[in-house]
């Protein structure tokens, strides 16, 4: 195919006209508000169902949610979770009295953020934040432990508190003191 | 003879040193500039605003690895930067920027071939490129090094019969006098800014204006600058001539280029807009007061920093040109409209003085 070139009139052929309408272009850029964000002071607001970093969380009454059923650990794609299970003892009060995770490190270096241990998750224990900029100066550092991940996620107030309800449950069926 | 010696020494060092600062804070400006051209903000985290960017520009180029590849041919390889550099230094030596300070005149070395030496330095320019690209021995600055070469050989061809018309109307290539006869007559450029208005300024304005015109684009082809740039070119040539050079090397070339353009925007100042003189009164005439004599190396830096402005906001407005035409525009538009430019202004100096 052929394009035809557009012939050009002796004033667009000069120049001029295309130099005056750059410094127009240019200068009318230079007294515009800049869009540069100053990162590390200011920061952009993280949209809701952000995608961060993994973190354990406890329930309102303070109690791990985790049950170390290994299921996250499972489905980890790279392979950044792991988990050592007989953990002490819950309380008695509540159903899930057998399991709590001894150890629960996630390799931050490994995980690619990709939700998959959030979404498999029965006990609704652990959740992807907001926080998108880890940093830290050795390897090691970056494996978060069990104290560390808990701290981080903080109390999750879910409505459903599957627990509760079961030991609620046991209660007046006369199965539990 | 050893004052002459002593004060001469003083000159260069006086010149030399801010030049080289200027040079700095000029990539700073060519920073800001850009980056408000784009919306954005620029350096601004060392020092206040960004104040201290050339420093910290400099110590890193300083401490980089200076790597010279295997395949280069090693002595121009060393040399080229060196020889990018210095004529730039060296075009500064006939510049008046100022009037007088007590009995000594602002201006290194009064030549009387001030410009025509000038000339010959700004051609070595080109060799510094040029053995760059030969030295490199790898295709993208052989590249660069072919266009510059023909580039700035044909554009130097423009600039030199550009400027033919201003010495024949001033009638020396002095640049003292150059801005002597400025600071009676009127600015070439801008013939208005005189003390004493006569019609035979405004006779010989639309000349010196296409000198200037003429001057100046030529000047943006010497330096390499946008939309000249095509030794360069960064899309094209991946950094043309200086692909393969790092660290201090790398750095020398870009202050060369830099130097470049301050020498010749001086040059312009000079030779078009007066110099150091301002058409009000007391400061069109050499200083008396070693305050007056201040005032017109102020005056002068003035004019430069504005033409440096010009300079570096052109760089951020126009697409660079295709090789073709930028050849075509040398050699079948600013060639001849620069020799008819200096045949009418030959005619209109014969009329006026027959």
């Amino acid at each position: 195919m052929i394009v035809q070139r557009r012939k050009l009139s002796f004033w667009e052929r000069l120049y001029l006209p295309a130099i005056i309408g750059g410094f127009k272009v240019t200068l009318r850029h230079f007294f515009r508000k800049k869009v540069t964000m100053q990162y590390p002071e200011e920061k952009w607001t993280v949209p809701p169902g952000y995608r961060g970093a993994p973190y354990l969380v406890k329930n309102p009454e303070g109690r791990t949610k985790c049950v170390s059923c290994q299921l996250c650990e499972f489905v980890c794609p790279p392979k950044a979770i792991r988990i050592t299970p007989p953990g002490p003892p819950g309380a008695p009060e509540v159903g899930n009295v057998e399991k709590a995770p001894k150890e629960f490190e996630i390799d931050m270096l490994r995980c690619i953020f990709c939700g998959y241990c959030q979404e498999v998750c029965p006990e609704e224990a652990i959740f992807l934040m907001k926080d998108y900029s880890l940093t830290g100066e050795t390897r090691k550092e970056l494996i978060y432990n069990k104290e560390k991940l808990l701290a981080l996620g903080g109390i999750h107030h879910d409505k459903i508190r599957k627990w509760e309800k079961k030991a609620a449950e046991a209660i007046e069926q006369g199965m539990r003191p | 003879m050893f004052e002459y010696v002593a004060y001469t020494l003083l000159k260069i060092i006086c010149v030399v040193l801010p030049l080289l600062g200027m040079v700095a804070y000029a990539v700073l400006v060519e920073r800001k500039v850009s980056a408000f051209i784009q919306d954005r903000v620029g350096p601004n985290r060392v020092g206040p605003g960004g104040i201290l960017q050339p420093l910290a520009d400099g110590f890193k180029f300083l401490l980089k690895e200076d790597y010279t590849p295997d395949h280069v041919r090693k002595v121009y390889f060393w040399l080229a930067p060196a020889i990018a550099m210095i004529p730039s230094l060296l075009t500064i030596a006939v510049i008046p920027f100022g009037s007088n300070l007590g009995r000594q005149k602002m201006v290194i070395a009064d030549l009387n071939v001030g410009i025509l030496y000038t000339f010959g330095i700004v051609s070595l320019g080109v060799y510094g490129i040029v053995l760059a690209g030969y030295a490199a021995n790898s295709k993208y600055p052989f590249l660069g090094g072919i266009r510059s070469s023909a580039q700035m050989i044909s554009y130097e061809i423009a600039m030199g019969m550009s400027v033919i018309p201003v010495f024949m109307i001033i009638g020396s290539l002095r640049l003292s006098d150059v801005i002597a006869y400025q600071a009676q007559n009127g600015w070439l450029a801008l013939p208005f800014m005189s003390p004493n208005q006569t019609a035979s300024t405004y006779l010989l304005w639309p000349f010196t204006l296409l000198s200037f015109a003429i001057f100046i684009v030529a000047a943006f082809a010497e330096t390499n600058r946008l939309p000249f740039d095509l030794p360069e070119s960064e899309t094209e040539l991946v950094g043309g001539y200086h692909t393969e050079y790092s660290s201090l090397k790398f750095g020398l070339f870009f202050m060369g280029e830099y130097a470049a353009m301050i020498a010749i925007s001086a040059m312009m100042v000079v030779l078009f807009l007066g110099g150091w003189t301002l058409p009000i009164s007391g400061w069109y005439e050499p200083a008396r007061t070693p305050l007056m004599g201040v005032a017109h190396i102020a005056v002068f830096l003035l004019k430069l920093a504005l033409l440096m402005l010009l300079f570096i906001w052109v760089r951020w407005m126009l697409p660079r040109f295709r090789y073709d035409q930028l050849m075509d525009l040398g050699w079948r538009r600013f060639i001849p409209v620069a020799l008819a430019n200096i045949v009418a202004t030959a005619l209109v100096l014969w009329f006026r003085s027959a």
